[in-house]
């Protein structure tokens, strides 16, 4: 162990795989194991804390937060150790970063510490891959996850277990920095493994109320089916090549798969199964709304910026697998486009405020599954990127109110559910800040000019039409049509985000008068990093601008500082993925299906976009929006909407139900009836025979000597006869 | 000379087995027993005229195991009869499953 750990410290403790230029990777394990540490320092604190509160329960009292003494030290160390190891992971990987830009990187450099396992067959390295793609990853996952730490202190600091919430937090990043940066499908399946089970632990971190409990359950289970998938592809590459390292599978897949043949197909629909259940995808999205049990920073950093694009993230970095299988990748868009439509419809109609936001989320996440899916892998993660920023801001803003609608509500003793916005209104007076920040982060995600969310989302739909118009494209209906459905789901975007925020922060206050004088802004811990997200909401999509647009009036005519750079960034590792395309579908289009070009119609989105938002804020302003609780019930279509299509209920009937029913088969039938049945069986034999063997010993004398006899004569007659 | 030794052999040894086998009295069934040895002896005896000295040899054998046994079967049935104060064995049927 020693070994190791100083092989981890030291820099660069491996071999590096490829020639590539002059990069030194800088202490890469330290990146993974700092927020490991910071769990294993806040788990401790919070075993303390576990400790001191059941004594204090034991001796009859409770263990108050705030005592004579302050703070114990168990609430007050997480506060620095939580975001400070994630501050010293996110300064190391800008450090690996910048060096990697300063290096001509073009075969991934591979940090390999031990042999994990080792067969004859079969190896699998502790081995860490810095290129670009997980470069980029890691970037965003320490940048944004700091800020959702510092934001927690804030959100946290009156909860009675929050230790523990710091140390599963650090565990989450511990397991996603593993997830990005791991060389191989086998180390990657041990960090995707290990989010799901931070997931599950903080969804469920308000454990005593039930359904918090049993949404935890529901999202590990429904991402079982998932990982299932992953585990079938992996054993399918397996089979087929021998490894799972990422480089070598790369490497060979062109020589040894057939382009467009079954086996290549079945192992990308299965890895795709994977990536539906960690990214919330038709048909395994059902669990990330009901993930909203969990504390809203947990939604932001989880269930919004890091963990679900786990799935797009996968995708990209098989993008030599899926560009090799068309159908594959055209099953990647589909999906992705219709739980994009589906998820944005029932955000039409939530009135929970994180629920708008799931769904919103849910629908993000299939724009970057189309941007995958159409072989725009750099632009699904950037879409990625931008995704994790506004979305994170938009939850922590989402936060931001419910921190404070509680605490009023907390004043008047009101039991009122803080979540729902029929009973917030009003709320920009009260906090400005959360107000222009979140007003950033909803004009990004509707894709209005010059905001991030408008060239990552634009992106997208550009290169759908791009690549279903290519030359030799398969199924360009299909494009067509997801096209079509791309850009309805933009404006449905537009319209609910507007509707969140004027339901939210406009028109008059329903919160009631008493619990008005109890509204304020949240404090700076809180809004500082939402204002540092808002910032990179602004700016973040300026890394990655089309040199068309950059060059005509979007672009300020090139006076803008944008570039293309991330594009190129992400080159080496895209690279074999568009060669493969070219050579099988020809040069992309450079037009749209209906005429028009990029900068056309990035044009043409954005003022749609701003169209949209402006007269929504006049609709929905122009609403009646009563209290929750002197609200009708939803009739006709929109009842639909608001119970999400009913999709639970017909998961209930389709699938719960029947397997319940199974189950009780199983056990009623199966097992209690026949294998239990069959065990005692043997059992009431064996008694059957024992009881007629004990007829003979009646405990008599004569008895004995009578069968005695009669043995011996039987015995002399057959020796006689 | 051997043949009425054989049928008297016989002719006891069946005796002592239907006395074992029809008798309740525990010191009957006992003498009982004894008869069927000593019906084993003389046929032992008989024998040995034609197959040598072994068969004697054997009586002896016999004899000594039989007054062990008279010892203890009588030692267990004085017991027996100290406490149920009857030495019929259709009293005795404690000892079954």
């Amino acid at each position: 162990m020693h070994a190791t750990l100083s092989m981890l410290l030291t820099q660069g403790g491996g071999h590096e795989a490829g020639g590539g230029g002059t990069f030194e990777p800088f202490f890469p394990g330290l990146v993974i194991l700092l927020p490991l540490l910071g769990f294993v320092i806040n788990g401790v604190l919070a075993l303390q804390h576990a400790r001191a509160s059941a004594n204090a329960v034991r001796v009859g009292g409770e263990l108050e937060l705030d005592g004579p003494r302050g703070r114990p030290s168990t609430h007050t160390l997480p506060s620095w150790v939580g975001p400070g190891v994630v501050l010293l992971a996110f300064l190391l990987v800008l450090v690996n970063f910048l060096r990697m830009l300063g290096a001509e990187l073009h075969d991934p450099v591979v940090v390999s510490y031990w042999t994990w396992m080792a067969t004859s067959t079969f190896t699998v390295d502790a081995a860490l891959q810095l290129d670009a793609l997980s470069m980029v990853m890691a970037l965003v996952v320490t940048g944004v996850s700091f800020l959702i730490h510092v934001f927690s202190v804030g959100y946290m600091k009156d909860d009675p277990g929050y230790p523990r919430y710091f140390s599963y937090l650090n565990l989450f990043v511990f397991f996603m920095l593993l997830l990005v940066m791991a060389s191989s499908y086998g180390l990657m399946f041990v960090g995707w493994e290990g989010v799901g089970l931070c997931s599950y632990l903080l969804i469920g971190y308000w454990f005593s109320d039930r359904e918090k409990a049993d949404a935890g359950k529901k999202a590990f289970i429904v991402n079982r089916i998932g990982d299932f998938g992953f585990l079938v592809a992996m054993f399918m590459l397996f089979v087929t090549f021998g490894t799972l390292d990422f480089a070598a599978i790369a490497h060979d897949a062109p020589e040894t798969l057939i382009y467009g043949g079954g086996l290549v197909t079945a192992i990308t629909l299965f890895f795709f199964l994977g990536a539906t259940g960690k990214s919330a995808q038709i048909p395994l999205y059902i669990w990330l709304p009901d993930a909203m049990a969990g504390p809203t920073p947990v939604s932001a950093l989880i269930h919004a910026a890091t963990m679900v694009t786990a799935g797009v993230y996968m995708v990209a970095r098989s993008s030599v697998l899926f560009a090799m299988s068309p159908v594959g990748s055209a099953t990647v868009a589909t999906v992705g486009v219709l739980t994009a439509l589906l998820a944005a419809t029932i955000a039409l109609k939530q009135n929970d405020i994180k629920k708008v936001l799931a769904y919103s989320t849910v629908s993000q996440l299939g724009y970057m599954f189309v941007g995958v899916g159409v072989g725009a892998y750099a632009a699904g993660i950037f879409h990625l990127a931008t995704h994790a920023f506004f979305k994170a801001l938009l939850f922590l803003g989402s936060g931001a109110v419910i921190h404070a609608i509680h605490e009023a509500l907390h004043h008047t003793h009101s039991h009122v559910d803080a979540q729902d916005m029929r009973n917030m209104g009003g709320l920009k007076q009260f906090m400005p800040i959360t107000w222009v920040v979140m007003w950033v982060a909803t004009l990004t995600i509707a894709g209005i000019w010059p905001f991030a969310g408008f060239f990552s989302k634009d992106e997208i739909i550009w290169q759908i039409a791009a690549f279903g118009g290519a030359e030799h494209a398969p199924f360009p209906g299909l494009y067509t049509f997801i096209w079509v459905l791309a850009l309805v789901t933009a404006m449905l975007t537009a319209f609910y985000m507007t509707r969140l925020m004027v339901m939210t922060f406009h028109g008059t206050n329903r919160t009631g008068p008493h619990e008005a004088r109890h509204l304020h802004e949240v404090s700076p811990v809180m809004w500082v990093p939402l204002a540092t997200l808002a910032v990179l909401s602004v700016f973040g999509g300026w890394v990655n601008v089309p040199v068309a647009v950059q060059e005509s009036f979007l672009g300020g005519m090139g006076a803008l500082p944008m570039t293309d750079w991330l594009h190129h960034f992400l080159e080496p590792v895209t690279a074999t993925a568009h060669t493969i395309h070219h050579d099988n579908l020809g040069e992309l289009s450079h037009h749209a299906p209906w005429g028009g070009g990029e900068v056309a119609w990035a044009l043409i989105s954005t003022v749609v976009a701003l169209g949209i938002v402006l007269a929504s804020i006049r609709v929905v302003g122009g609403w009646k929006v009563k209290p929750a609780a002197e609200d009708a019930e939803p009739t006709g279509f929109a009842k639909v909407l608001s119970n999400k299509w009913y999709v639970d209920e017909i998961y209930d009937a389709v699938v719960v139900q029947p397997l319940l029913r199974l189950s009780r088969f199983c056990w009623k039938i199966v097992d209690a009836g026949i294998i239990d049945g069959f065990v005692n069986g043997v059992g009431y034999l064996a008694r059957g025979f024992g009881w007629f063997g004990s007829l003979f010993q009646t405990g008599t004398v004569n008895t004995y000597a009578f069968i005695l006899t009669l043995g011996v004569l039987v015995i002399l007659g057959a020796v006689i006869f | 000379m051997i043949t009425p030794a054989m049928v008297l052999s016989a002719i006891l040894f069946v005796v002592g087995t239907f006395g074992v086998l029809v008798r309740r009295n525990a010191i009957i069934m006992f003498l009982c027993i004894e008869l069927q040895l000593n019906a084993v002896n003389l046929a032992f005896i008989a024998l040995s005229r034609i197959w040598g000295i072994d068969g004697q040899v054997f009586v002896f054998f016999v004899m000594t195991v039989a007054a062990a046994e008279a010892a203890v079967g009588l030692a267990i049935i004085i017991s027996i009869f100290r406490h149920y104060e009857t030495v019929n064995v259709d009293n005795f049927n404690l000892l079954k499953w």
